[in-house]
């Protein structure tokens, strides 16, 4: 709610999508997918399992790979240009389902590997940085333990922390808080509604309505690799139009 | 869990006491039924038996200050034959009055050996390390080296493309700087070389006489083969696992093509091809010594045996590990350097270890192409007339070397394993 009062039309455009489609051998993952995201915009994408929606993310950092139409990151075309590649991931920050921290690091080391060794960060410089995120997230007093000494919420949260340290302009979430037990979601969202309140430009994957209805400006429904409805949440959730939409949100409204 | 729940008044109780002390553990473990305790009485018994035939054998009756062979007949083990060729089954043919050398060297290997176990030497000081062990180890065994202007050249360049390619991501560009130049010094000086322009020119350090490797033998040859057959397999080896799981084909398919050629010949037939047949191959004139062919070949086939279990240590990653390290933006050096091989060689240590046990006893099969390494020794000691009859106590005391050897991996493994499992631990 908060965040459809901004004015995002005159909002320069961030990411790109243009007519991409992917296939798994001969599954059809994506199918024409057009999308536009402004800068400081919140989308949430859900939508049925095997529906594409992790699989469209994980394209826009080239976790996989499309294979044809056009994805551009903030001016950058994605190809395989290794270099081009590597400049879009240093923008975009990405949340995992299974945290997929470094077991062998400490929590610190987690969070300083990237500035240090990508962006060529003094350490002592990416060390502040990291403590300062910590504290943002609440667990700076974790800062020197393991990641399999904390609970998956903690995880999540130095996960989010870890993308954050590189300052991206764009985070990728995808389904943040399905792995974790229930009563760790809520701090979770807590940071990710922060964050959203303070003008990042968020893709969450997310089953979370709550979460949607406070940040996000747009809610995309993904269903067979199609985007097939999109609207502000208000909207979204009162008329959706589509009868897929229609059923898809019956299911997911009825279990909460 | 953040916080426990309460759980009121209830304090935890002592465990039952006929469960604990010397009576107790025995009680459940030794003696917990009939068919335990009978089955606990009757293997002390066969243990001690055996082991009262044993002592009777190499303690009580044994004999140690024979001179001749047949003086030690009739009694318990001939000891006195390990005194009279221990010098010969540890340095072999090695001149005797400079059979301090070979001593010396082993001790620099083992103390090389134990100072690369701890794992805070794990840095430049590894390389420093073992670049000041392997010069002192080779200078004492050969006597004197004789470094040719190329092979500095060539190390100065292999020196650059490493640190350059290692360090790309952090060093500062005078570091760089140095690193372009050495390439630079070194392919200018390769080429000026071999177009004829710079002389075959060389540093002689020559403080003691030389020994040929034809001469050398018992432990320091073991100790060498095994060392720096594993020292260069292990490296080797490690790339061959990655180029195994490359996306590019034709990587991948001469690692799979190597590993599985290896793999699939015996030990001895690659050592004999590399004795008998490569001399063949060479052009006339031109000959590369035994000992280093034989090395080679320990280093080749050791390598493809790593592989295979760093592979496995690979494939036990979940993708999520190599999607973050891509997420985040390192490139393949940094994500293969920092994120996947310090997690997968976590997990290979116990097959690993495992491998190089096998390679340490493996090299005494290096006496099918005449080196004489310390198991060979062993068995020429056997040989003198004088002594004819004692292969028991002979065989009996290498296999007593070996088993140090051996058994020390065994617990570093066990101790690594632990150390590095540390923090991770929950």
């Amino acid at each position: 709610m908060a965040a459809t009062a901004r004015d995002l039309s005159k909002a320069e455009s961030v990411i790109q999508l243009k007519g991409v489609n992917k296939w798994y051998g001969q599954f059809h993952v994506l199918t024409d997918i057009n999308l536009d995201v402004k800068e400081g915009e919140k989308i949430v994408i859900c939508g049925p399992s095997g529906s594409g929606k992790s699989t469209l993310i994980r394209c826009i950092n080239r976790l996989e790979e499309h294979q044809r139409g056009d994805i551009v990151v903030h001016g950058v075309t994605l190809s395989n240009d290794v270099k081009n590649i590597e400049a879009i991931r240093r923008e975009v920050g990405m949340v995992f389902q299974s945290f997929n921290l470094f077991p062998h690091l400490t929590i610190l080391d987690n969070l300083t590997l990237a500035p240090i060794w990508v962006k060529k960060m003094p350490k002592k410089e990416a060390e502040e940085i990291a403590m300062s995120l910590l504290t943002r997230v609440r667990i700076p007093e974790q800062a020197l333990k393991y990641p399999g000494q904390l609970s998956g919420g903690q995880q999540q949260r130095v996960a989010i922390a870890r993308a954050l340290c590189m300052r991206p302009k764009i985070m990728l979430f995808d389904e943040p808080t399905s792995a974790l037990d229930p009563e760790m979601v809520k701090e979770v969202l807590d940071v990710m509604i922060e964050l959203a309140r303070e003008g990042m430009t968020m893709l969450c994957v997310t089953h979370e309505m709550g979460f949607a209805r406070a940040v996000a400006d747009r809610v995309i429904f993904m269903d067979r690799g199609e985007i097939v409805e999109q609207n502000e949440p208000e909207e979204f959730f009162a008329n959706p139009r589509n009868d897929r939409t229609k059923l898809f949100l019956g299911q997911i409204l009825h279990n909460h | 869990m953040t916080d426990a729940m309460p759980v009121g008044d209830r304090k935890p109780l002592p465990p039952p006491v006929d469960e604990t002390g010397v009576v107790g553990w025995a009680r459940k473990n030794l003696f917990s039924s009939w068919g335990n305790g009978i089955t606990t009485i009757v293997l002390i018994a066969a243990v001690v038996w055996i082991l009262n035939w044993f002592l009777e054998w190499a303690l009580f009756t044994a004999n140690f200050t024979a001179t001749t062979g047949s003086e030690c007949r009739g009694g318990g083990a001939c000891w006195a034959l390990i005194r009279e060729k221990f010098r010969y089954i540890f340095f072999g043919s090695f001149p005797y009055q400079q059979h301090w050398r070979p001593l010396f060297a082993v001790i620099t290997m083992l103390a090389m050996l134990v100072l690369s176990a701890d794992r805070r030497m794990w840095n430049w000081r590894l390389l420093v390390i073992w670049g000041v062990g392997s010069f002192i180890t080779f200078l004492l065994m050969f006597g004197q080296i004789h470094i040719p202007l190329s092979l500095i050249l060539f190390v100065a360049l292999a020196g650059g493309v490493i640190g350059l390619t290692l360090r790309s991501a952090l060093a500062p560009s005078s570091e760089r700087m140095a690193y372009y130049a050495l390439i630079g010094i070194g392919v200018v000086g390769l080429a000026l070389r071999i177009a004829g322009v710079l002389p075959k020119w060389s540093i002689a350090i020559a403080p003691l006489s030389y020994v040929e490797t034809s001469l050398w033998g018992g432990l320091p040859v073991t100790l060498i083969l095994a060392t720096y057959g594993l020292a260069f397999a292990f490296p080797y080896g490690i790339l061959l696992a990655l180029g195994r799981r490359s996306n590019l084909p034709l990587i991948k398919g001469l690692c799979v093509g190597f590993i599985e050629l290896i793999r699939g010949v015996p030990l001895i037939s690659l050592l004999i091809m590399a004795s008998v047949m490569l001399p063949l191959f060479l052009p006339s004139g031109t000959t590369i010594d035994k000992f280093l062919r034989a090395q080679v070949a320990v280093i080749l086939f050791a390598g493809a045996y790593i592989a295979e279990v760093i592979r496995g240590g690979l494939q036990s990653l979940p993708k999520g590990q190599f999607e973050a390290a891509d997420a985040m933006g390192l490139n393949y050096p940094q994500k293969t350097l920092l994120i996947i091989l310090p997690q997968a060689l976590r997990v290979v240590i116990p097959p690993l270890i495992n491998t190089f046990i096998g390679f340490f006893k493996d090299t005494s099969l290096v006496l099918i192409i005449g080196i004489f390494d310390f198991l060979n020794t062993a068995n020429q000691a056997l040989v003198d007339p004088n002594w004819a009859g004692f292969p028991g106590e002979v065989y009996l005391f290498a296999a007593f070397v070996y088993f140090i050897f051996c058994f020390s991996m065994s617990r570093y493994s066990k101790y690594l394993e632990f150390e590095l499992n540390k923090g991770t631990r929950r």
